[in-house]
């Protein structure tokens, strides 16, 4: 077990290793660092200073290691666009982003589960048809498009959402939430639902099919044989095995969601990291750039990780593989 | 050829008797999938001929045809049959030459990325060792984010070294490229896994014994062997590939506003939404939402039909 979790964690150190070159050669060739920080008409003594006091005139292998030492430790440089450290530019967007993933991930959670559990048991009646096809909208349409559309139905035309913001915040301490106040909630209502949207179709298939597969099994025929009622057999059996799959995707597709969300953050102009990343694309700011892609590396590397280990505690068929050396 | 006897049914009978074909006919969703998809690529390649204007030529467009709602509104005006955006562009002709943009940058990223993922999967599954055990570690670190981040940072990235203005066809390029460069991996490895099965099958061997370098055996011998699933993937991708190169234009990254896309139509259009001018967004909306569908539609089909273990 334990040798198994170092592997698997020495394993994720080499992915962020790798990323880790990968930002450190954006943000060091990438465009002269200089260049952006200097004005045109700096001399070009001043911007052999500014060179220096950067650190770009020393040999490669000892600004890599710098850049390491230091984003190990949370500097990620200064911004170009903001002229302020990337740290904080990320940190105080931070929580809207997290914010919105987590709503996203149980909204998906709930209505893929229901969804999925009502196509299977009543796989002929028009509704689970009805959600198969919005599962195929769900999957094809780009999320832009969910957005824009979801702004037309309920700001534009009915006015009962804002279409864009967080609504009233609340600090508390570093972290600003949108959850204590109503406006802030409503204002989460439409982005949540937009990011969700493709989870939960994904959700929906694997609920439905996990479903189908375990109605099959002998245990449930064997429930039947006992005489259980219908809903015992359907929420107390099958359902109950189905969820281990589905929670294990709906955690490692987090990362995803989190990512996925720039996407969203930019239709609603939501001011969390995802619209940040987009801005510093547009503007060629590479230290928030490259510290973005390290900092999603990192949650994804953890949330991988997080579920490896859980998957082995919670399943003891995996444990008992895993003690025979390989 | 006249020598021989029984003469062998022609590629088009063959077609017309195979199980792909049956499979085609009896689906009516895939039939108007494809009827949709083929009326896209002529409307995109006859664009010139259909639109009454060419949105890409500045001189044609007058601001005083600006923000016209669509000809069945009473203050619609011809030939703007869809309206027209906010520089005078007509809906109509913008969407049908956004839509050459879309699928032009949809079939070579395609291409692009095909050509990538065939080559560097032929060559880990071919010559094994350290150079397999390198591109796949790559191809697992890259599997780990989504590809439109990737996207998004290949295309930040390229733009910053190449620096200063781009022209719209550099930047179609960079799009090209960027797509590329984010959907290599899923050829890679399906090709990599029929190659390590293909590699030790006689033909092979035998190449090998005439004394045929690598090369040759990879690209003449393996490769033929290796190009059905691809083909799958392809299909699938392109509708991906569409999806990618409108999000990266709406997200302000891709094509420009002088030539634009369906995804810089939209990202016009969203501008535009609160001052009432819908169509300027919905036209290219829903355009790009039939499109993907169909494409999503005829891969889901050819999937199943090319491989009778799903069936």
């Amino acid at each position: 077990m334990l040798a198994f979790i170092i592997r698997r964690a020495l394993q994720a150190l080499g992915v962020l290793f790798t990323v880790g070159v990968i930002a450190f050669a954006m943000f060091r060739f990438a465009g002269d660092p200089v260049n952006q920080i200097v004005s045109i008409d700096t001399p070009a003594a001043e911007r052999e200073q500014v060179r220096r006091s950067l650190g770009l005139d020393d040999p490669v292998p000892v600004q890599f290691v710098r850049y390491f030492v230091r984003a190990a430790q949370g500097d990620f440089g200064i911004s170009y666009q903001f002229r302020q450290p990337v740290a904080q530019l990320l940190l105080d967007r931070m929580p809207a982003t997290l914010e919105l993933a987590i709503c996203a991930t149980i909204f998906a959670l709930v209505f893929g589960i229901v969804m999925g559990v009502y196509s299977a048991l009543r796989r002929e009646s028009v509704l689970a048809k009805v959600f198969q096809a919005v599962s195929l909208i769900g999957i094809s349409l780009p999320t832009f498009l969910i957005g824009i559309l979801m702004i037309y139905l309920f700001s534009v035309s009915l006015g009962l959402l804002p279409s864009y913001g967080r609504g009233e915040t609340v600090r508390l301490g570093w972290w600003s939430t949108g959850l204590l106040t109503w406006s802030g909630w409503k204002a989460l209502i439409m982005p949540s639902i937009t990011l969700g949207l493709f989870q939960m179709t994904l959700i929906m298939r694997l609920v439905r099919a996990e479903m189908l597969e375990v109605m099959r099994s002998e245990y449930i025929r064997f429930a039947r044989a006992r005489g259980l009622k219908t809903r015992a057999i359907h929420f107390g059996h099958a359902l109950k095995n189905t969820l281990v799959p589905v929670i294990t995707i709906a955690g490692l597709q987090l990362g995803a969601v989190i990512a996925f969300a720039i996407i969203t953050e930019t239709v609603f102009q939501w001011p969390g990291m995802g619209l940040l990343f987009v801005q510093a694309v547009q503007n060629v700011d590479i230290p928030i750039m490259a510290a973005y892609l390290l900092l999603v590396a990192l949650i994804f590397v953890t949330i991988n990780l997080v579920v490896d280990i859980l998957y082995t505690v919670v399943d003891p068929r995996l444990r008992s593989t895993l003690r025979q050396p390989v | 050829m006249a020598t021989t006897a029984a003469k062998p049914p022609g590629f088009l009978a063959r077609a017309l008797d195979s199980d792909v074909w049956a499979s085609f006919k009896r689906s009516k969703l895939t039939m108007a999938a494809a009827a949709v998809t083929a009326l896209f690529f002529l409307a995109a390649l006859f664009a010139g001929l259909i639109s009454p204007q060419n949105p890409f030529d500045p001189a044609q467009l007058e601001l005083i045809n600006s923000r016209l709602p669509p000809i069945w509104d009473s203050e619609g005006q011809r030939p703007f049959l869809l309206g027209t955006d906010d520089q005078g562009r007509d809906m109509l002709s913008a969407i049908l030459y956004g839509l050459r943009i879309s699928l032009l940058v949809g079939f070579l990223g395609v291409a692009f990325a095909a050509a990538l993922g065939i080559t560097l999967g032929l060559v880990a599954g071919y010559v094994g060792g350290v150079t397999d055990a390198v591109i796949m570690r790559i191809a697992d670190v890259q599997l780990t984010f989504p590809a439109i981040l990737i996207a998004l940072l290949v295309d930040g990235v390229t733009k910053s070294v190449l620096g200063g203005a781009l022209d719209a066809t550099t930047i179609l390029s960079v799009l090209v490229f960027s797509i590329g460069l984010s959907f290599w991996v899923q050829y890679a490895r399906t090709v990599r896994g029929s190659v390590l099965v293909e590699k030790n099958k006689d033909y092979v061997a035998a190449a090998r014994l005439i004394g045929l370098p690598a090369p040759v055996i990879m690209a003449r011998h393996v490769l033929p062997n290796v190009l059905g699933p691809v083909l799958v993937i392809a299909t699938i991708n392109l509708a991906l590939a569409i999806i990618t190169e409108a999000t990266l234009s709406f997200l302000g990254a891709g094509m420009p506003d002088t030539m634009p896309s369906m995804g810089t139509l939209i990202r016009i259009g969203n501008n535009y939404l609160f001052s009432g001018e819908w169509w300027i967004v919905a036209f290219p909306g829903i355009a790009l939402a039939l499109l993907v569908l169909a494409i999503n539609l005829l891969g889901d089909w050819l999937r199943d039909a090319l491989n009778p273990r799903l069936r």
